[in-house]
């Protein structure tokens, strides 16, 4: 039952995503998939829960793999990210700086 | 209240969080607020994890500090011209993190139900196609393997064969989970594997969907993981980019007209068309000085830039001649085709890197509408995407594909470093046209040696 119900909440998001994609303009395609990749690296808070206290050492050293690499996906995809979409300017705002 | 239950309310904010951080990204101007949007949903959703008992936060803590350090780092060191190898190695690093998350469950339950252990198959076969994918993607574009397509005989019966074995590996693992560890790292080495051979047939110009596909990879792992560890936010957030990953690739695929089939399989631009062949004709080039006067005449210009614009690095000085052609009067445009550069949107990256007003950018069907009003058309680094044989020549490769017509525009300025054919291995008519000048040299150097006119006319 419960897989039918992940399911479910798997086909709707689906759904979601390409509605919400597909009103993205091209010239934000970089900054989308830079983005969309950040939230990709959600992983980690599955890594997270799984660094319980008791795991053998191999659990222990594969749970803290995906920790650091996950979080380089999220920290670092965010911040390239932030740093690209602070380059959009429009032209009367540039004149500012 | 029950933590669990808060755990998990938390985690329905974050998913809104996400959502309306990706929809703000459909203007310019709420992007980066929705970026942080979406970050502060990811921070909303790691913080609540903490909460759960029995965590070993020493690892953690770790961990976390190794990551955030080196994905800071990577961020804010790497060039905008550097972005594709950036995105794929990113994008690498969320594929293998969901290969050991699956790794990390089964080996402290290794007793799972079929269904189960299926997903966590999924989860780690594709993840690890998405990791060594993403690797070779990288090398190919920071140009550490060669950039080309690499194609042997029978190499598709020997993906095909690949992908069997995994399925059937799969299988096997899911019926028994209780013994097949030897399987699963069986299933990861053959992931590993498969992620190379499927990328490496891939040229270098075809990696806007490259990219775009293993992004959508990345998505469904973490969906997959979702499934394993039952839990909603990741198969929410999978989801989303698994959707993203698949839209662009199509519009990559739609902008080249070509299917994704032909773009994974074929082999494209491995062959080179023989000289002699294809268009001929008297090449008209042109020097500083004239170019100079072409468009110091010129009352509408537009510039296409092509991969070339990012090899020379040459965004600067664009826009400071940009600058000062509308100074002397004329209409400044910028005409982006969709697979221009090696991802999608790279050419808006580094015009927005220097300084270049989004409002300036014309999308192709919007230039091409106007292309005959055009006084000037300067193709910087650009060829493919301007060759006027994917109109006319049913018998070219690219035949098909939508161009910026720039051979339409009253006078085009072509600034090449040779006159060597492009990734599709075919020349060019548009340099043997008419109403054609070709300016050759470097990119950069050749639009300094512009500015220079221009200002020296000032003084």
């Amino acid at each position: 039952m419960e897989a039918a119900f992940l399911t479910f909440v798997f086909v709707l998001s689906i759904f979601l995503g390409f509605e919400l994609i597909s009103k993205v303009p091209s010239s934000l395609h970089t900054p989308l998939m830079s983005g969309s990749n950040a939230i990709s690296g959600i992983t980690l808070i599955g890594a997270v829960a799984s660094v319980r206290e008791g795991n053998t050492t191999v659990a222990i050293v594969l749970g803290v793999l995906a920790v650091a690499l996950a979080t380089v996906n999220v920290v670092g995809g965010y911040a390239v990210t932030n740093r690209m979409l602070r380059m959009f300017k429009k032209k009367d705002k540039r004149e500012a700086e | 209240m029950n933590i669990d239950l808060l755990v998990n309310l938390a985690y329905v904010v974050s998913a809104a969080l996400f959502i309306f951080g990706l929809k703000m990204l459909s203007s310019p101007a709420t992007a980066r607020k929705g970026n942080l949007v979406s970050a502060a949903g990811m921070l909303l959703a790691v913080v609540v994890t903490l909460l759960n008992s029995d965590l070993d936060y020493r690892w953690i803590a770790l961990g976390v500090a190794i990551g955030a350090a080196i994905g800071l780092t990577a961020a804010y060191r790497v060039e905008m011209t550097s972005m594709p190898e950036m995105v794929a190695l990113f994008n690498g690093f969320g594929g293998i993190a969901s290969l050991l998350l699956a790794w990390a469950e089964y080996h402290q339950t290794m007793n799972l139900t079929a269904f189960i252990a299926f997903v966590a198959f999924l989860s780690a076969f594709i993840g690890g196609v998405t990791f060594s994918g993403s690797m070779v993607a990288f090398g190919k574009l920071a140009e550490i393997i060669p950039s080309r397509a690499v194609v042997f005989n029978g190499q598709r019966i020997v993906n095909g064969l690949i992908l069997l074995t995994a399925v059937c590996a799969g299988i096997a693992f899911s019926i028994d989970s209780a013994s097949g560890y030897p399987i699963f790292l069986f299933i990861v080495a053959v992931a590993l594997v498969f992620g190379v051979t499927s990328v490496i047939p891939i040229g270098g110009a075809d990696m806007p969907v490259v990219i775009s596909l293993l992004n959508s990879y990345s998505g469904i792992a973490v969906c997959a993981a979702g499934f394993v560890i039952h839990n909603n936010i990741l198969i929410v957030a999978g989801a989303l980019v698994g959707a993203s990953g698949i839209i662009l690739t199509r519009i990559m695929c739609r902008s080249m007209n070509r299917s994704l089939a032909n773009v994974l399989f074929s082999g494209f631009g491995a062959k080179v068309q023989k000289a002699g062949d294809g268009p001929q004709g008297e090449v008209r080039p042109a020097t500083a000085e004239d170019v100079y006067y072409i468009l110091e005449a010129a009352g509408s210009v537009a510039f296409v830039p092509g991969y070339g614009l990012a090899v020379a690095q040459a965004q600067h000085v664009v826009r400071e001649l940009g600058d000062l052609l509308e100074a002397n009067g004329a209409e400044v445009m910028y005409a982006i085709h969709p697979v221009a550069g090696r991802m999608p949107g790279h050419m808006n990256v580094l015009l927005a890197e220097a300084n270049v007003p989004y409002d300036q950018l014309v999308e192709m069907d919007d230039i091409n509408s106007k292309m005959d009003a055009i006084d000037a058309a300067v193709v910087i680094g650009a060829n493919d995407v301007v060759n006027p044989a994917a109109l006319n020549d049913p018998g070219s490769p690219i035949y098909g594909m939508p161009i910026i017509e720039a051979h339409r525009a009253r006078t085009v300025i072509v600034l090449k470093r040779s006159m060597s054919a492009g990734f599709a291995g075919i020349q060019n008519a548009l340099f043997f046209g008419n109403n054609t000048r070709m300016y050759f040299g470097d990119a950069k150097a050749s639009i300094q040696a512009l500015v220079a006119e221009f200002k020296h006319a000032d003084s």
